[in-house]
């Protein structure tokens, strides 16, 4: 089940409200998507801690809903 | 990363990490992944040259949920070497990218450097 552009947008915006947030739909399915968010919630944790933080955000509708969500975490700099 | 429990896909899961310096959590098998992410992780690997140990979560759905408990990770592939986890897809790609992966192989004596 696909998770659209907006719904997506809106719930990494609740969790990462200072973010810059850049979104593409890789396929054009509404499935795959490829996220770019720089957050000062990411300063100085490691990669793996800052995709945790984007799925806490997701609550549990990554690899479910959602299949596929390319990250780019970073802090600004 | 996990509680002591009693889950006994978790333990099985502790013990493999343990037991293989590289081990991947995949959809298919090294040699036949199943999803793109998986098979872009294998040839990361495999152009670096690392032995690793494939382990397909699609034969048994306790294991295709029970990794992702274990590792706080909902998507699969995940990898692991000395028993850390690593990350997914993205990261091993940026790290590969980075230059950093093959510098922690090396550094660890996976690979010759």
């Amino acid at each position: 089940m696909p998770m659209s552009q907006p719904d997506l947008e809106a719930a990494l915006r609740e969790g990462f409200p200072d973010a810059t947030i850049e979104i593409e739909d890789l396929a054009g399915d509404g499935d795959h998507y490829k996220a770019r968010i720089v957050s000062l919630a990411f300063k100085g944790l490691p990669r793996v801690r800052q995709h945790q933080l984007v799925y806490a955000a997701l609550k549990g509708r990554m690899g479910g809903e959602l299949h596929a969500l390319a990250l780019e975490t970073s802090a600004p700099s | 990363m996990t509680d002591a429990t009693s889950n006994p896909v978790h333990d099985w899961i502790a013990k493999s990490v343990s037991e293989h310096d590289v081990i991947l959590f995949m959809k298919g098998v090294p040699e036949q992944p199943q999803c793109g992410f998986s098979a872009v992780t294998v040839q990361i690997l495999d152009h670096l040259g690392v032995d690793f140990v494939g382990v397909n979560v699609l034969q048994n759905d306790q294991l295709r949920d029970g990794i992702k408990t274990f590792s706080d990770w909902p998507t699969i592939p995940q990898l692991y070497v000395k028993g850390e986890f690593i990350g997914g897809c993205d990261i091993v790609r940026e790290m590969f990218q980075s230059g950093e992966l093959k510098g922690m192989l090396s550094e660890q004596g996976l690979i010759e450097a």
